[in-house]
C-alpha cells in the first residue's frame, strides 16, 4: 500500500511537472545555497590552514606593540635592532633562525611601468626561514648585505607587470629616489586563502631598506624559526625573557611587543573562517523554511483543486489516514526530488567556486545526508497541514465541487 | 449476515440542515426497506430529499435521528473510517457528473476501489479489466477520460463501481447528462446487470422513461415518501 501511495505521488507530480518543479524551486536553491556554502567553508578551511602550515608551524613572529599583526609593521611602538635578532640567535638554544625584517608600500618604477608594491628589507636568513627559492639569478650576496648595495629580488607578479617577457635579471628597477639592480627573481609561490597576492613584492638588502628608504636602523619584525624538537611555548619563553631585558622592560611593566606563534594563527583563522561558513549557512538554511512555505502553498492550492478527487476517493472507499497518507508521501517525494536536485546543483556550485577560487574541492556526506533529511522533514512539517485538510473533507460537498 | 435482515433499512430517517430560522428539513421521518436484487427508482422533485436520502444510503451522511440497518447492521453506530470500509466493501456510487480522475486512464480509473481495498498489480488489473469488459468498453481502456463521450465515461464510471463487487450500485442520475439513446444504453447495461449479477440497485432520476428501467418506483415529495410501488416483479 505504502509503495503504491509513493506510486500515485510520483505520478501525481509529473502529470504537472512544470509546477512541481517551479513548487520545489525553493527547496532546490535553499538545499543547493547550504551545500555550496558548507563545502566552500570546509574547502577554504582546509585551504588557511595549508597555507598557514606552508609557513612552517614551528615559527613564530616578533613584533612591536601588543596590538598584534599590522599593516607593514609599522607602530607607534618601539621597533627592533638587527642586534636583537642577532642576540635571539645567539643566545637562545631554542632560536634556529631569527631573521630581522621591514616592510613598506612603495611604486616600483621601470621605464614607463610602474606597479604598486610591498617592499621588504630583508636578508638571505629571512628567504631561509621563509623557504623562498629562485626561478632566475641568485639572493643577495654577503657583502651585498654588510654594504647595503643598491640590489633586489622581485616577485614572480612584479616580473610579469614590469616585464613581460624581457629578462629582468641586471636591470634597474627605480624604489622612490633608489635606482638597483635586479638580481633574481623569486619562485612563484601564488595567492593566499586571504587574497593576499606572495608574489607581489620587491626585496632588497635590510641594509640598504634602513639606509635609503626608513632612514633609520629599525627593524620592524622579526621572523623565527624553533629548533627541531623544542616546544614553541618554551621559544616563546625564552624570547620574551630576553627581549624584555634588551628593551629594559621592569618586571611589573607589560611587553612592548609581542610574539605570535603561527599555529595559533592558523587556529585563529580557521575559526573565523568556520564561524563565517556557520553563518552564511544558517542564512541558507532559512532559504530552505521559506521553500518549505512554498511548498505548503502550492500542497494546499492542489487540496483545493483536487477537492473533486478526494470526493471521489473518499466515495470509493478511501480512509482518512489514507487520504492523509497520499498527500503527505505527495510533499515528502516533492521536497525529496527538490532535495537532490539541491544537492547536485549544490555540489556543482561547490565545485565551480572551488576551482575559481582554487581551494580544494571537499563534499561532505554527512552534509548531503543532512540536507537530505532535512528537505523531507520538510515535506513531513509542511505537507501534513494541506494533508489534513484533504483527509477532512466532508464527501458530499467534496464531490460537488466544481 | 442473516437471511432474514433485509438489505437496506432505514427507519425514521431524519435529517435536518442548519438550525433556528435557517433550520431546513431535508428528511422527515423516511422509513424504507431495500431487499437484496432488487432495482429501486427514486424520483420526487428537486428538493423533495431523493438526494440527501441517496447520500444517507451511501453512508457518505449521516441522518439527525433514525436508524439505518445496512444488512442488519446498524450504520449509526459506525465511525467515520468505518462508513468508508462500508462504501469500500459494499457500494458502488455512479454520479450524474461520471467524476472519473482526469488525466488518469479508464483502466486507473477502475482500479481506484481495488486499490483501497488492498489488492496488488496484476489481481486489480484483470479485475479492472473484466469490469471494463462487462460495461463493453474494454478497447477504450487506455483513454483517458477526455477522449470518452459522456456515454462512454458513464460507462467506466459503472465500471468502476462493478469492480469492487458491490452488493449495491447507488446511482444517482446517471442519464442526467446522457441524450436518450445512451440515456437507453447505460440503462439496459443496469438492468442487465441487476439481473445477470445480481446487484441491487438503487437509483434516483426525474425522467419517467427511465425510472420505467426499474421494478419498483419510490416517489419523495418535501421529505418523505409519497409513493411505492412494485412496477414489474424482480428478476
Amino acid at each position: 500500500m505504502l509503495w503504491e501511495t509513493v506510486r500515485l505521488a510520483v505520478q501525481a507530480i509529473f502529470r504537472n511537472t512544470l509546477r512541481s518543479f517551479l513548487t520545489v524551486l525553493g527547496i532546490v536553491i535553499g538545499v543547493a545555497a547550504v551545500i555550496a556554502m558548507v563545502t566552500v567553508g570546509q574547502g577554504s578551511q582546509q585551504q588557511v590552514t595549508a597555507d598557514v602550515e606552508s609557513l612552517g608551524t614551528n615559527t613564530l613572529m616578533v613584533m612591536p606593540g601588543q596590538g598584534g599583526m599590522q599593516s607593514g609593521g609599522f607602530t607607534a611602538d618601539r621597533a627592533f635592532t638587527r642586534a636583537d635578532a642577532e642576540a635571539m640567535e645567539e643566545e637562545l638554544s631554542s632560536v634556529e633562525i631569527a631573521a630581522p625584517y621591514s616592510m613598506t608600500s612603495i611604486a616600483a618604477v621601470y621605464g614607463n611601468e610602474n606597479h604598486f608594491t610591498q617592499l621588504a628589507g630583508a636578508d638571505k636568513s629571512l628567504m631561509l626561514a621563509m623557504e623562498w627559492k629562485m626561478s632566475l639569478g641568485r639572493p643577495f650576496t654577503d657583502v651585498e648585505e654588510k654594504a647595503g648595495r643598491p640590489v633586489c629580488v622581485i616577485g614572480e607578479t612584479i616580473r610579469q607587470e614590469l616585464f613581460g617577457n624581457i629578462d629582468p635579471v641586471g636591470e634597474t628597477l627605480r624604489l622612490k629616489n633608489l635606482a638597483c639592480e635586479i638580481v633574481g627573481v623569486l619562485d612563484a609561490k601564488g595567492v593566499t586563502s586571504f587574497g593576499e597576492d606572495q608574489d607581489d613584492l620587491v626585496a632588497i638588502p635590510l641594509k640598504t631598506f634602513q639606509r635609503r628608504i626608513a632612514g633609520n636602523d629599525d627593524v620592524s619584525l622579526i621572523y623565527t624559526t624553533v629548533r627541531d624538537g623544542v616546544s614553541t611555548e618554551r621559544a616563546m619563553r625564552e624570547i620574551e625573557v630576553l627581549l624584555r631585558e634588551r628593551r629594559r622592560i621592569t618586571s611589573g611593566e607589560e611587553d612592548d611587543f609581542s610574539i605570535m606563534d603561527m599555529k595559533q594563527f592558523a587556529t585563529i583563522l580557521s575559526g573565523i573562517t568556520a564561524v563565517l561558513t556557520g553563518l552564511l549557512s544558517s542564512v541558507a538554511a532559512v532559504s530552505l523554511l521559506v521553500g518549505g512555505i512554498g511548498i505548503m502553498n502550492i500542497m494546499l492550492v492542489s487540496v483545493t483543486e483536487r477537492t473533486r478527487e478526494i470526493g471521489i476517493r473518499l466515495a470509493v472507499g478511501a480512509q482518512a489516514g489514507q487520504v492523509l497518507l497520499q498527500f503527505l508521501v505527495e510533499a515528502i517525494v516533492l521536497s525529496l526530488l527538490g532535495g537532490a536536485l539541491g544537492i547536485i546543483l549544490g555540489l556543482a556550485l561547490a565545485a565551480l567556486a572551488a576551482n575559481l577560487m582554487s581551494i580544494p574541492f571537499t563534499p561532505d556526506a554527512s552534509i548531503v545526508f543532512l540536507a537530505f533529511a532535512f528537505s523531507a522533514a520538510v515535506g513531513v512539517v509542511f505537507g501534513y497541514f494541506p494533508a489534513r485538510r484533504a483527509a477532512r473533507m466532508d464527501p458530499i460537498e467534496a464531490l460537488r465541487h466544481q | 449476515m442473516t437471511a432474514a435482515a433485509p438489505l437496506i433499512e432505514l427507519s425514521g430517517i431524519t435529517k435536518i440542515y442548519g438550525s433556528g430560522e435557517a433550520e431546513v428539513r431535508a428528511l422527515r421521518g423516511v422509513d424504507l426497506t431495500i431487499r437484496a436484487g432488487e432495482f429501486v427508482a427514486i424520483m420526487g422533485a428537486s428538493g423533495s430529499g431523493k438526494s440527501t436520502a441517496m447520500n444517507v444510503l451511501g453512508c457518505l451522511d449521516t441522518p439527525t435521528a433514525g436508524t439505518y440497518r445496512f444488512e442488519g447492521v446498524d450504520v449509526g453506530g459506525l465511525d467515520r473510517d468505518q462508513r468508508a470500509l462500508l462504501r469500500r466493501n459494499y457500494l458502488g456510487f455512479v454520479f450524474q457528473g461520471y467524476n472519473l480522475l482526469p488525466r488518469t486512464s479508464a483502466l486507473e480509473n477502475v482500479e481506484l476501489p481495488l486499490i483501497y481495498k488492498g489488492l496488488q498489480g496484476g489481481e486489480r488489473r484483470q479485475l479492472a479489466q473484466e469490469a471494463l469488459e462487462k460495461v463493453g468498453l474494454s478497447h477504450r481502456a487506455h483513454h483517458d477520460p477526455s477522449e470518452l463521450s459522456g456515454g462512454q465515461q458513464q460507462r467506466v464510471a459503472i465500471a468502476r463501481a462493478l469492480a469492487g463487487k458491490p452488493d449495491v450500485i447507488l446511482a444517482d442520475e446517471p442519464t442526467g447528462n446522457l441524450d436518450s439513446k445512451r440515456s437507453r444504453e447505460i440503462m439496459e447495461l443496469l438492468t442487465e446487470l441487476n439481473i445477470s449479477e445480481k446487484i441491487t440497485i438503487v437509483m434516483v432520476t426525474h425522467e419517467e422513461d427511465m425510472a420505467s428501467y426499474a421494478g419498483r418506483l419510490v416517489t419523495f415529495l418535501d421529505g418523505s415518501i409519497s409513493g411505492d410501488k412494485i412496477t414489474r416483479k424482480a428478476g
